[in-house]
C-alpha cells in the first residue's frame, strides 16, 4: 500500500514539475500570461471537454470506457437547436437535450452493465449512432441565432471573471473529488475497477454502479453539449466531433489506469492544467493546433512509457541486489490506497 | 442429424453463414425498393470500396485477435497515400512494384513504432495508438505544408490502375485492386488457420497469461501483429491513392472507426481470441452494401446511415454475446458426447466374439 501511495505521489509529482516548467516558460514568453483574465481564457477554450473529463475519470477508474461522449455532446446540441428552430421555448429545449443525454447514457449502461457487453464495442457503436442521430436532426444545416440570454450563458461572466461554464466545472470538480475519494460510492467504483469478481462476491451491486456511471456520463456530456452550443452560438451536425480523444487523453495523462482501479481526481486536475497551459504555450510559439495535438499524443505515450521503463530498471536493479525478493509487480492492479 | 451438422460446422462458420444470408437478404430487400438496383456498376463500386477497407480490416483483425486494438490505421493509410503520392508526382519512372513496396514499407515502419511501444514498452495498445493516431496525422499536416496530391500529376499507370480489369462477366468487372485485396484476405486466412503464427495469435488473445506460461513469445507475437497491421494499412494506403488520386492531408481520417466496425460486425471478439478474416471481410461487405443502398433509397434520408450503422454494430455484438455463447456451449457438450460415443464404439469393436 505504501508503494502505491509512493507511485501516485511520484506520478502527480511528475505532472506538477512539468506544469510548473510550462507555466514558467509561458510567463517568460508573455508578460500578460499570469493575469487572472488569461487564466480564465485558458479554461474557456476547452471548458466543455474538461467538464466531461471529470465523469470520464470515474468511468475509466471503473474499468470501462465511454467513447460516445463527444457524439452525445453533438446530439444534445443538435437536439437543442432542432427544438429551438421548431419553435419550442429555449428552456424546454435545454431540458429535453439534457434528458436525451440521460437516456443515451442509460442506453450505454444497459448494454454494458446488464447485458455484459464490452464497453469498447458498445460505446463505439453508440459513438456512430448518436452522431448519426445528430445528423438526422440537423442534416447539413447550421443553426444559430439563439436568444441573447442563451448566448450570454456561454460567454458572459457571472461572478468576477468567471463564466457559468467555469463555475459548473469548479463545482463539478469539488463534487467529483468528494464522491471519488470520500464516499462509499467512490470506493465501489474503484473496487469494481480493480476486480469485478471480487466486488461482486463482496456484495457490491456492480451493474447498478455501472448504470449510474454511464447515465451520469451521458447527462454530463449533454450538459457539455448545451454549454458548447451557448459558447459557439451555432450548432451543426459535426459539433464536438473527435472530442472523445482529447477527453480520454486528459484522464489517462492524469495517471488513471486504462485497466481501471487506480487514479485520483488530483492527478486529473493537474493533467487538465498541464494540457491547457501546454496548448496555450505552444500557441504563443505559433505552433499550429494540429501539431499541438501531436505533441499531446506523444506526451500521452511518454507518460506511460517512462514510468514503465523506470520501474523495469528499478526491478532489474533490485533482482541483481537479490537482498529481498520483491513482491509480484502490481502494475495497474494494486488495491486502492484509501 | 443434429450431430452430423455439428460435426461439419463450427459456431464461427454458422455465424459467417448467417452474415452471408444477411447480405443476401439486404440485397433482395433493396432490389424490391430501388429500381435498377442490382446493376453491375453498383457491385463494381462496392467491390472497389470494400477492397480498401478489407485490407485494413485484415490487419486490424490480427491485432484484435491478440486482445489489442490499433486506432492509428486511418492515419497510417493517410500518411502512406500522401507520401507515396508526393513521391510519384516527382518520380514518374518509378516501377509500380517498387511504389507498392514503398507503401508497404512506410506502413510497416509506422506499425513497428506501435509494436515496439506496445509489446516491449508495455504501453497499453489503446493509449499508444490513440497517441500515434494524433502524432502520425500531425506529422503529415506539418510536413506537407497542407499541399494536395493531385491525380493529374500522377504517372499514367497509376491513373489507369483503378480501371484495370482482368476479366468481365456481364458488366461485372474483376478489377486488379479487388483481386489484390481478395488475395490478401485468402493468404492471411490461411496463415491464421494453418500456421504456427496463426495459432499463436489466437492463443495470446484468448488467454495472455496462459500463453506466457505455455512458453509462447507473447511480446513477439503482439509485435508481429502490429507490424503486419501497419504494412497492410500501407498497402491500403497505396490502393487509396490509386482509387481516389486526389489526396489531402485529412485523407482516410476516421477510417479506424469504419474498420473496427467492420471487424466487430464480422464476429471478431473485441477481447481477442475469436474471429476470422473471412468474417471481417463479410462485415465490411455488409456495412458497405448497407451504406451504398441507403444513399439510393428514397424512402429514408441519407442522413440515417450512421444511426443505422451504429445500431447494426450494437446488434452484432449483442447477438454474438447472447446467441454465439449458447451455440458454443451446445457444441462443446455434444463434442463430449460424441467422443464418448466414439470411444464406446471403438471399445465395442475390439471385444472378441
Amino acid at each position: 500500500m505504501a508503494r502505491v501511495i509512493q507511485r501516485l505521489k511520484s506520478w502527480e509529482g511528475m505532472l506538477l514539475i512539468l506544469l510548473i516548467g510550462v507555466i514558467a516558460f509561458n510567463a517568460w514568453q508573455s508578460p500578460v500570461y499570469l493575469s487572472a483574465q488569461n487564466f480564465v481564457n485558458l479554461f474557456q477554450l476547452s471548458i466543455e471537454k474538461i467538464i466531461v473529463a471529470l465523469v470520464m475519470t470515474f468511468v475509466i477508474i471503473n474499468g470501462e470506457i465511454d467513447l460516445s461522449v463527444a457524439s452525445m455532446m453533438g446530439l444534445a446540441a443538435c437536439m437543442l437547436a432542432f427544438l429551438y428552430k421548431a419553435g419550442q421555448p429555449m428552456v424546454l429545449a435545454i431540458v429535453v437535450a439534457l434528458f436525451i443525454g440521460l437516456i443515451g447514457g442509460a442506453f450505454n449502461g444497459f448494454w454494458v452493465a446488464r447485458a455484459g457487453l464490452p464497453s469498447l464495442a458498445v460505446t463505439l457503436a453508440t459513438l456512430i449512432m448518436f452522431r448519426g442521430l445528430a445528423r438526422v436532426l440537423l442534416e447539413d444545416r447550421s443553426i444559430g441565432d439563439f436568444p441573447q440570454w442563451f448566448d450570454d450563458l456561454g460567454q458572459q461572466t457571472v461572478i468576477g471573471p468567471f463564466t457559468l461554464s467555469f463555475l459548473i466545472f469548479a463545482v463539478g470538480l469539488v463534487v467529483a473529488i468528494v464522491v471519488l475519494h470520500y464516499t462509499g460510492f467512490g470506493r465501489y467504483v474503484r473496487v469494481i475497477g480493480n476486480s469485478k469478481d471480487v466486488a461482486r462476491y463482496s456484495g457490491v451491486q456492480v451493474p447498478r454502479v455501472k448504470m449510474i456511471l454511464y447515465s451520469a456520463s451521458g447527462l454530463v456530456a449533454a450538459l457539455g453539449g448545451v454549454l458548447l452550443a451557448a459558447r459557439l452560438g451555432a450548432v451543426r451536425g459535426s459539433t464536438a466531433e473527435g472530442f472523445e480523444l482529447d477527453i480520454i487523453t486528459i484522464v489517462l495523462l492524469g495517471g488513471v489506469s486504462i485497466f481501471g482501479g487506480t487514479g485520483s481526481m488530483f492527478g486529473v486536475l493537474l493533467s487538465i492544467l498541464l494540457i491547457l497551459n501546454l496548448r496555450n504555450g505552444m500557441g504563443l510559439l505559433n505552433i499550429s493546433g494540429n501539431a499541438q495535438t501531436g505533441v499531446i499524443g506523444a506526451l500521452l505515450i511518454l507518460s506511460v512509457l517512462v514510468p514503465n521503463i523506470a520501474s523495469r530498471l528499478r526491478q532489474s536493479f533490485r533482482t541483481r541486489q537479490a537482498a529481498q525478493a520483491p513482491p509480484p509487480p502490481a502494475v495497474g492492479k494494486a488495491v486502492s490506497a484509501e | 442429424m443434429g450431430q452430423t451438422l455439428r460435426r461439419h460446422f463450427r459456431p464461427e462458420q454458422i455465424r459467417e453463414l448467417s452474415l452471408v444470408f444477411l447480405i443476401l437478404g439486404v440485397l433482395v430487400f433493396f432490389s424490391t425498393q430501388i429500381p435498377n438496383y442490382l446493376s453491375p456498376r453498383f457491385f463494381n463500386r462496392i467491390a472497389s470500396d470494400v477492397a480498401i477497407i478489407a485490407v485494413v480490416a485484415i490487419g486490424q483483425t490480427l491485432v484484435i485477435l491478440t486482445r489489442n486494438v490499433d486506432l492509428s490505421v486511418g492515419s497510417i493509410v493517410g500518411v502512406t497515400a500522401y507520401v507515396v503520392g508526393t513521391f510519384l508526382t516527382g518520380n514518374h519512372e518509378l516501377h509500380p512494384v517498387l511504389a507498392v513496396a514503398m507503401a508497404i514499407a512506410i506502413g510497416a515502419v509506422l506499425g513497428t513504432i506501435n509494436g515496439v511501444l506496445i509489446a516491449y514498452g508495455r504501453v497499453p495498445a489503446i493509449i499508444t495508438t490513440l497517441g500515434t493516431l494524433a502524432i502520425y496525422r500531425a506529422a503529415l499536416v506539418e510536413l506537407s505544408g497542407a499541399k494536395t496530391v493531385v491525380i493529374d500529376a500522377m504517372p499514367r499507370w497509376l491513373q489507369e490502375l483503378p480501371g484495370v480489369t482482368l476479366a468481365s462477366f456481364a458488366g461485372l468487372d474483376v478489377r486488379l485492386l479487388v483481386l489484390i485485396a481478395l488475395a490478401a484476405v485468402i493468404i492471411f486466412q490461411l496463415v491464421l488457420s494453418f500456421t504456427n503464427l496463426g495459432r499463436r495469435l489466437y492463443a495470446v488473445g484468448s488467454n495472455p497469461d496462459g500463453a506466457r506460461f505455455a512458453g509462447l513469445p507473447s511480446e513477439q507475437v503482439v509485435f508481429i501483429a502490429f507490424v503486419l497491421c501497419g504494412a497492410l494499412s500501407g498497402l491500403a494506403g497505396f490502393m487509396f491513392l490509386a482509387r481516389f488520386g486526389n489526396i489531402t492531408v485529412v485523407a482516410a481520417q476516421g477510417m479506424e472507426l469504419q474498420v473496427i466496425a467492420a471487424v466487430v460486425v464480422g464476429g471478431v471478439a473485441i477481447f481477442g481470441g475469436q474471429g476470422t478474416i473471412i468474417g471481417a471481410l463479410l462485415g465490411a461487405l455488409l456495412i458497405n452494401i448497407l451504406q451504398q443502398s441507403l444513399i439510393r433509397w428514397i424512402s429514408i434520408s441519407a442522413f440515417w446511415i450512421d444511426a443505422l450503422l451504429g445500431a447494426l454494430i450494437l446488434a452484432a455484438v449483442a447477438a454474438d454475446a447472447l446467441i454465439l455463447g449458447r451455440l458454443r456451449n451446445l457444441w462443446a457438450r455434444s463434442e463430449v458426447q460424441m467422443t464418448e460415443a466414439d470411444e464406446k464404439r471403438v471399445v465395442g469393436a475390439d471385444v472378441p466374439k
